[in-house]
């Protein structure tokens, strides 16, 4: 149809362009897949969840003493000076037993745990801590899960390590197993 | 024995695969004729054998023979029957082997019914099949064998993931991968084409079928899956854009363009190299979701195993095909004669329309999966891209494209006046403003998409009809009724999303016994709960008396079960299907103090979601047949002239 052979020329050299696009589009597709592979970051199952509360100060909650002779639990209470373990825990919760002597080694180190008894009956209470070992100083009694709630916390157990300012810095979900002691240490370390 | 017997099968079948490859590379070389009666029988067997590999996988997970790998860590004695043999492909080693004995098995198939195809594009073919075929071989044997042994074997299995315990199971996958696989039927038709320059409708006309019949499995496949995740994930959605549902619907979007491409090639002989780029790009696709999923670089219930090896081979055999494919279009695709041209106003441009705009959808769909992957591997930020930007993108080219495709059946071929045009979408242009009124006037106001949508429904539901008009019906071919219902069927699908957009009520209470809640028009009262046990898990079961108006009362069981092997908790819902909706319920955990979580959706008219998604694939069942029986005449006629 065009009379010029020059535009012609050119236009069968940009059509001859034009069909080597697909391969170049793939060869980015596919070097970004390569990079993906091999310099990507882990895989996302493997990353933990962040807490959306690390940094906040404690929500207010006041809870009544769980056991008597023992004080109830406040946020107020979690202001100390120094990074204390709050402990979300119930005697009706399997995992919990489980992570009893990952409290009670803590506590030989040293470290201030108090806890929040999730759903609980003051006789079980007392049974379970005579039973797996007592850890706690104070027990605050979370008997309509408010506290539970307050804190965004899902289940028990789980525990939230806070600052002497009473602002969360850490927040473990599931037992404490062996294995963790060193990252609860680690982190109440950095909380000083 | 039954293992080893597989493996040989699979290796003897790589082989012949290997031999297959050699054979169409020679003849191709020396122009030699009569190969293909050599190369059609070694098809058909390696065809026969791999299927035989992957029956012998299916009855060592019907025995649970724990000696064996993969079936001590995916199955357990205590399954029932149909999850033993549906879970043989709920694992990496075993779907991949249903994906590479399909992917034979659709050789085999060429081999033995491709009678239209010019022989040496058919030797061309077959070689390019085996070439797919030997390196997914390649891959099963090395990198995935679903055989191995494992010694001591151990007493019990591990059980299959609870999400997949579900006759879903059985059908999903098996309809997915038909369609995935056959895919590369297409794309092995266009690299034989390309090796020897035979692109024309002759050639569209014997790649049709193929693309039809994978087109059918795919749409039922998506469907089913779609359901599925519905019935099964207890979150009343049936559409999450999930990276794996679109890496499934992206070889949808090209077949269904190919598929109306092929139409164009094979009726005027136009858009011949972009029907070949389109076939390419569907098996492509299909390829780059197998990709996706086995990697590693997705997670999601799909991924059975994250293992980088395996991510490493299938990377390299997609750069292999896919970068071989491409090269080879770039460097052959102009020497391939110019096609037809034809007017904008006219079916052709009609159809260009609706390819364009399938591609465009599939683009969007592209990036939107793979954009957060690759923010994820630069920056290390996790992000994801849901429905707001699939919705906002998307969802406007598909109200665009469905609009093209009530007009476009109604346009002439070659070229066609406005005037002509005019004249016969007015009827539907009529009823889409009818139902527009309707909307406006009696329903609640309701978002702009699913009022367009439903709008749009009335009117190509109506447009979809209209090539019927005036017509002989019983003399009218059958593929023009595949068509009509596959349209007609878009429609059905679109209104059914539309109006679950628009009209669903949901209710979430924490629930004591003796409470009624008030859903749509069904009120449920809350009976209780108790524990029940089935085969291998226990669950807890709640009891809701729904009563509709002052119809007979009728009781929904939605359970919460527990799996013990392994351990994990899955929603059961309970869904009650009515002609006009469906309320769909689900039980949560309870509060310890009797009171249980409840949540209840009344869905009006979600069913027609699925029921159009079947409507397309039975359209695409009519054409299919249509279309061979019409070869079929043609093919006796030439013969006796």
């Amino acid at each position: 149809m065009s009379s010029d052979p020059a535009i012609d020329e050119q236009s069968v050299a940009t059509k001859r362009f034009i069909l080597w696009v697909p391969l170049a589009v793939a060869a980015i597709f596919f070097g970004f897949f390569g990079y993906a592979l091999f310099f990507g970051n882990s895989s996302p199952q493997q990353r933990a969840i962040e807490s959306q509360l690390i940094g906040e100060p404690m929500p207010e909650f006041a809870l009544e003493p769980s056991l008597p002779g023992r004080p109830g639990l406040s946020s107020a209470d979690l202001a100390t000076g120094e990074p204390r373990l709050v402990n979300f825990f119930a005697s009706w919760c399997v995992p919990c037993i489980a992570e009893a002597p990952q409290l009670l080694q803590l506590r030989d180190a040293g470290v201030q745990i108090d806890a929040i008894a999730v759903r609980d009956r003051p006789e079980d209470v007392y049974a379970f801590l005579q039973r797996w070992g007592d850890p706690y100083q104070r027990i605050g009694a979370d008997t309509q899960s408010e506290a539970q709630l307050a804190l965004g916390s899902s289940g028990v157990p789980e525990t939230f390590i806070v600052d002497g300012d009473g602002v969360i810095v850490h927040q473990h979900i599931g037992d404490i197993r062996p294995e963790h002691v060193p990252e609860i240490l680690a982190a109440l370390e950095n909380a000083q | 024995m039954i293992a080893e017997a597989g493996l040989a099968a699979l290796w003897l079948a790589a082989a012949l695969c290997g031999l297959q490859l050699i054979f169409g590379v020679m003849a191709l070389r020396s122009d030699s004729s009569g190969a293909v009666n050599v190369i059609r029988p070694v098809a058909i067997v390696q065809g026969l054998l791999s299927i035989f590999s992957f029956a012998m996988l299916v009855w060592l997970f019907m025995r649970t023979d724990l000696s064996v790998e993969l079936v001590a860590a995916n199955s357990h004695s205590a399954k029932p029957m149909l999850y033993k043999f549906s879970g043989t492909w709920g694992n990496h080693e075993g779907s991949m082997l249903l994906w590479v004995a399909i992917l034979a098995l659709s050789g085999s198939l060429v081999a033995m019914f491709e009678k239209r195809l010019k022989e040496r594009t058919l030797t061309a073919t077959l070689a390019a099949q085996a070439a797919i075929g030997l390196g997914f071989y390649a891959f099963l044997i090395f990198a995935s064998n679903p055989f191995a042994r494992l010694s001591p074997a151990p007493v019990e299995g591990r059980g299959l993931n609870p999400l997949l315990q579900d006759p879903g199971l059985a059908f999903h996958p098996p309809t997915l991968y038909v369609g995935y696989v056959g895919l590369s039927i297409a794309f092995s038709f266009a690299v034989g084409a390309l090796l020897t320059r035979d692109v024309g409708p002759t050639f569209a006309r014997a790649m049709r079928p193929w693309v039809l019949a994978s087109w059918i499995f795919l749409t039922i496949g998506i469907a089913a899956g779609s359901y599925w995740a519905y019935y099964e994930l207890g979150w009343g959605g049936w559409w999450f854009w999930d990276p794996v549902e679109n890496a499934s619907l992206m070889p949808w979007l090209a077949a269904t363009a190919l598929l109306h491409s092929v139409t164009v090639l094979a009726t005027r002989d136009a858009l011949r190299a972009w029907t070949i780029m389109l076939a390419v790009v569907a098996f492509s696709m299909s390829m780059l979701g197998t990709f996706l999923v086995r990697s590693g670089v997705l997670t999601s219930v799909h991924a059975f195993a994250v293992d980088p090896q395996r991510g490493t081979f299938i990377l390299a055999l997609l750069i292999l095909y896919i970068g071989g494919a491409l090269a080879l279009y770039a460097i052959r695709v102009s020497t391939v004669r110019e096609g037809e041209q034809f007017e904008f106003m006219s079916r052709e441009g009609a159809l260009v329309a609706n390819n364009l705009l399938l591609s465009a959808i599939l683009g969007i769909v592209l990036i939107g999966t793979l954009y957060p992957l690759g923010v994820e591997a630069v920056t290390g930020e996790q992000l994801s891209v849901g429905p707001p930007y699939f919705n906002a993108t998307a969802g406007p080219l598909a109200m665009l494209l469905v609009a093209a495709m009530a007009i476009g059946p109604l346009l002439r071929w070659r070229r066609d006046t406005w005037r002509n045009v005019m004249n016969r979408i007015s009827l539907p242009v009529l009823i889409t403003a009818l139902a527009l009124m309707a909307l406006v006037l009696f329903a609640s106001p309701i978002g702009i998409l699913p009022m367009l949508g439903l709008m749009l429904a009335a009117g190509v539901a109506a447009a979809s009809i209209a090539p019927l008009w005036k017509r002989n019906l019983r003399r009218t071919p059958m593929f023009i009724y595949g068509m009509v219902i596959a349209h007609l069927g878009i429609a059905v699908s679109m209104a059914g999303m539309a109006f679950e957009s628009a009209f669903s009520e949901e209710v979430l209470v924490a629930s004591a016994p003796g409470e009624t809640h008030q859903v749509g028009p069904y009120s449920v009262t809350f009976d209780g709960t108790r524990p029940v046990a089935g085969p291998n898990w226990t669950a807890i079961e709640g009891g809701l008396t729904v009563q509709r108006g002052d119809g007979d009362p009728f009781v929904l069981t939605p359970q919460s079960r527990m799996f013990s092997s392994p351990q994990t908790e899955t929603n059961e819902a309970a869904i009650r299907t009515g002609w006009t909706g469906q309320l769909y319920t689900v039980l949560g955990s309870s509060d310890g103090t009797g009171r249980s979580q409840l949540r209840l959706w009344y869905k009006p008219f979600v069913t027609l979601i699925w029921l159009g998604a079947l409507l397309i694939a039975l359209g695409g069942l009519l054409s299919l047949i249509g279309r061979v029986r019409r070869e079929r005449r043609t093919m006796e006629r030439e013969a006796w002239a």
